[in-house]
């Protein structure tokens, strides 16, 4: 097999380098890390980033008039602007609302517009291929309210069914939508269910945590209402989350948690909120983490989400190609073919006969970490048939050796499992 | 760091391969009872007859990984035609192999596993050849999943839950 670490227009072995993690051993082989599309791993940058925030720096935020108070609400503010400003949000000090992660980002949009904003009567449009942090909040939401929850089909493409949306659409006060599929790969068209939401007078919920971090976003190019990712599948730390909103919609939304930072003022009987984005956000936030997300942000910028994209896009299409031809029909890929618009870097794959999490397991022993299981996302799984797939996912450190790896890999559990 | 040898022993493969007391029961006069492991979506379904106090019958269907399907397979060799007593004495001599890991890691059993009589795991036959799975935390669930299962279902047919209910 080719041993090449270059793929598109990125230095592989450079990128790695910056990568400490990447550089250790696994079962005495070289780690091979094909699982950023459950987390990413963080270049030294953003650990330093926020080493020295902690050795220099930190106090809490809005509270403290001393320098080094102010700093921390410099830079936390800072973290917010860089941040809202990478998907173009048209007003970041105001639209940025850090949240834990990606899920609370979801939960925050399903109880402060579901419960308050969303029409009594109006129905809830959802995807079958959500990941469950766009699902379980509706759910719950359409437990409490009894609202009448759809949902848009996956074709035997792997793509989304819109032949129906006219009429799944007719009635609908809000839309939940993945990007980006975390099971399947898919790089689901926004334009056309935006199109049709609006038209109906409907709000739209986008899930970006698959895209953000791998393909530039423009939220107004998007024309989605709300967008949500989180900084761990962007190489930025865990423990922060991030909601985008439309000003004047978030505007209208009452608070979510209630508590420190998120008033402006509290008596005994009652609360008066604080302005946005801080309205949304009670107690301490996530100041080292959005220090760190910050110098993420920085270090996707300075690579380039262009080539980033274009490194994935080469890469997944060689992947597909490369393991199609060597394991034939032994291999299933759930997703669709290699398309540099629709589909991202993220391959489910069923092999032989043999059960993800014993694939999983071999795959470990020979240094290599997919995901195995449901990913999160199990009316999907229901829907193609299985319980359970191993996925391996691609980022900006990846290249072909890893794919090498891992086809390699595959043949030693055909052989294991005879 | 444990091996995959550790963990795919051969009579687990040989289990995995060629499953024992596959298929189902008719319910009623069964009893059935399914169980899921919400981490990777592995569902197990247990048939059990139980007359007398003896477990007469028992089949397992469901799908799963090579440990957990292993399992239920060496679970049904050796509880089929057991007093339901030294039945529920195997699940506790069982999980009581299996607990060194599931108590760290948060597991949902609650029960004192020293207190309650076991078997000695020299003593638990080819069930042993699951021991390795400990070292595999990740695994134990696998493992334990039919065991849960047969717990739960002996515990329903005990509380006069009706077959198939």
């Amino acid at each position: 097999m080719t041993s090449t670490v270059e793929a598109g227009s990125l230095d592989i072995a450079t990128l790695r380098r910056q990568f400490p993690l990447l550089g250790q051993t696994s079962h005495g082989r070289r780690l091979v890390y094909l699982d950023s599309a459950a987390s990413s791993q963080r270049p030294r940058a953003v650990l330093e980033a926020m080493d020295h925030y902690y050795e220099t720096t930190h106090a809490n935020v809005h509270r403290g008039v001393y320098a080094i108070a102010e700093e921390a609400t410099r830079q936390f503010e800072a973290a917010r602007h860089a941040t809202g400003r990478f998907i173009n949000a048209p007003h970041p000090s105001t639209e940025i609302v850090f949240t834990k992660n990606a899920t609370e980002a979801l939960n925050l949009v399903a109880h402060s517009y579901g419960r308050h904003l969303l029409p009594e009567g109006k129905a809830i449009l959802l995807t079958e291929l959500e990941h469950h942090a766009n699902l379980v909040p509706w759910l719950m939401l359409a437990a409490e309210r009894g609202t009448e929850l759809r949902y848009i089909p996956v074709g035997d493409d792997y793509r989304l069914e819109l032949s129906d949306l006219d009429r799944l659409i007719d009635g609908v006060g809000l839309v939940g939508v993945s990007c980006m599929s975390n099971v399947l790969g898919t790089i689901n068209d926004l334009g056309p269910i935006v199109a049709a939401a609006h038209a109906e007078g409907a709000v739209v919920v986008a899930d970006g945590s698959q895209i953000v971090p791998h393909r530039p976003v423009d939220v107004r190019a998007l024309g989605v209402d709300f967008l949500a990712f989180t900084g761990h599948k962007m190489l930025g730390p865990t423990g922060i989350g991030v909601l985008w909103g439309r000003e004047e919609l978030l505007d209208r939304m009452p608070p979510f948690l209630g508590g420190g930072e998120m008033i402006r003022d509290v008596r005994l009987d009652g609360f008066v909120p604080n302005d946005l984005p801080w309205k949304f956000e009670a107690g301490t936030p996530p100041i080292a983490e959005a220090v760190g997300l910050h110098a993420a942000v920085g270090f996707l910028e300075a690579v380039g989400m262009e080539r980033i994209a274009a490194h994935e896009v080469e890469l997944t299409s060689r992947a597909i190609e490369l393991l199609t031809a060597r394991h034939g029909d032994d291999l299933r890929i759930f997703g669709p073919p290699a398309d540099p618009k629709g589909r991202g870097g993220v391959l489910s794959l069923g092999f032989r006969d043999i059960h993800a999490h014993d694939l999983a397991q071999i795959l470990d022993a020979e240094g290599i970490c997919v995901r195995a299981g449901h990913h999160c996302a199990k009316p999907l799984m229901r829907r193609l048939g299985v319980t359970a797939t191993a996925r391996a996912s691609f980022y900006l450190y990846n290249g072909e050796d890893d794919i090498a790896a891992l086809s390699d890999a595959l043949e030693v559990a055909a052989a294991f499992f005879g | 760091m444990a091996g995959l040898e550790d963990l795919y022993r051969e009579i687990i493969l040989d289990h995995y391969r060629s499953p024992r007391n596959r298929g189902e029961l008719e319910v009623p006069p069964a009893h059935r009872v399914e169980g899921f492991n919400p981490l990777c979506g592995d569902e197990v379904v247990v048939y059990l007859e139980v007359n007398d106090g003896v477990v007469t019958d028992l089949r397992v269907s469901g799908q799963g990984c090579s440990i957990s399907q292993s399992s239920a397979s060496m679970m049904s060799a050796s509880v089929k035609g057991r007093p339901v007593g030294e039945a529920r004495k195997l699940i506790r001599s069982f999980k009581a192999m299996m607990s060194i890991h599931e108590h760290t890691l948060g597991g949902d059993e609650a029960e004192d596993h020293e207190e309650a009589e076991t078997v000695n795991p020299e003593d638990l036959g080819e069930l042993a050849a699951l021991q390795g799975v400990v070292k595999f935390p990740v695994r134990i669930k696998c493992a334990t999943l039919s065991w849960n299962t047969l717990a739960q279902g002996l515990d329903e047919i005990a509380a006069g839950v009706q077959p198939g209910g």
